[in-house]
């Protein structure tokens, strides 16, 4: 009886300990996470945008990101963008629009929980490639898609 | 009235979260068609959204997200009746929050 206790007991605070560690990492991101980046969101290109985010450029075309985006945008303001991956342990997912004056559109850090999707809507200047940039084990994985947008969205 | 509109469904361990968010996002280069004057840069720069402290995800954000932003994307580790808060800065500073419940 006394040594099922004792079990128990050691199980109950394996349970906890492990609860703990969650707790600690989960929180971890909050305080580590970099800043709206003025260099990365007003670069005028690709490698400018990728340098002002994650200090590199470097990036390899990776078949686990999908992007889901219209071929022909009629309406540059509203193209809607989204973009799963499965790569392990993706920790960033930026949406680049290459043609636009200033390509970054979005970087979203993902927490520990969190799937390698978002979704969300973008305004292209013209047609132009978007850029999805994942990062992951410190490297940065992309794919592409082309968009042919009718209508522009910025203005001008 | 809260800009910022949101649901959180959970489905087998995986909630999925979908805002809209009420905003202008100027981006600083359009200009006014009667002045000529450039329209300053008004958009969210950032959006985090919380669940029980924890930050699940953090969006930066320029110009180029359109009016009236939109937003989705799935986290698990929540249960059915938990909060999740969304909140917003702009670029000039001002911002926004909500509360939504899991269902």
């Amino acid at each position: 009886m006394t040594s099922m206790k004792r079990r128990l007991f050691i199980k109950g605070s394996l349970a906890t300990g492990a609860l703990g560690v969650a707790v600690s990492t989960g929180l971890i991101p909050r305080t580590t996470l970099a800043a709206w980046s003025k260099d990365a969101f007003g670069a005028k290109d690709v490698n400018g945008a990728l340098t002002g985010l994650f200090g590199m450029t470097d990036h390899t075309a990776s078949d686990k990101i999908k992007i889901k985006a219209p071929d022909i945008a009629e309406n540059g303001a509203v193209v809607p963008v989204s973009v799963t991956t499965d790569i392990a342990g993706a920790k960033t997912i930026s949406i680049i629009t290459e043609k636009n004056q200033q390509p970054l559109t979005a970087s979203f850090d993902l927490g520990p929980g969190t799937e390698g999707y978002v979704s969300t809507r973008i305004k292209m200047g013209k047609t132009s490639k978007v850029i999805a940039v994942v990062k992951a084990d410190g490297k940065l994985h992309s794919a592409s898609k082309e968009v042919k947008v009718t209508i522009g969205g910025c203005g001008g | 009235m809260s800009s910022i509109k949101m649901r959180a469904n959970s489905k087998e361990g995986v909630t999925t979260i979908k805002a809209l968010i009420s905003h202008p996002m100027e981006t600083g280069t359009r200009k006014d068609k009667k002045t000529g004057n450039k329209i300053p840069a008004h958009f969210i720069q950032e959006v985090v959204c919380e669940h029980k402290g924890n930050t699940v995800l953090t969006a930066n954000w320029g110009g180029a997200i359109s009016k009236n932003p939109y937003l989705s994307f799935r986290f698990s580790g929540a249960a059915a009746g938990d909060t999740v808060k969304l909140s917003w800065v702009d670029n000039k500073g001002e911002k926004d929050s909500a509360e939504a419940t899991v269902k």
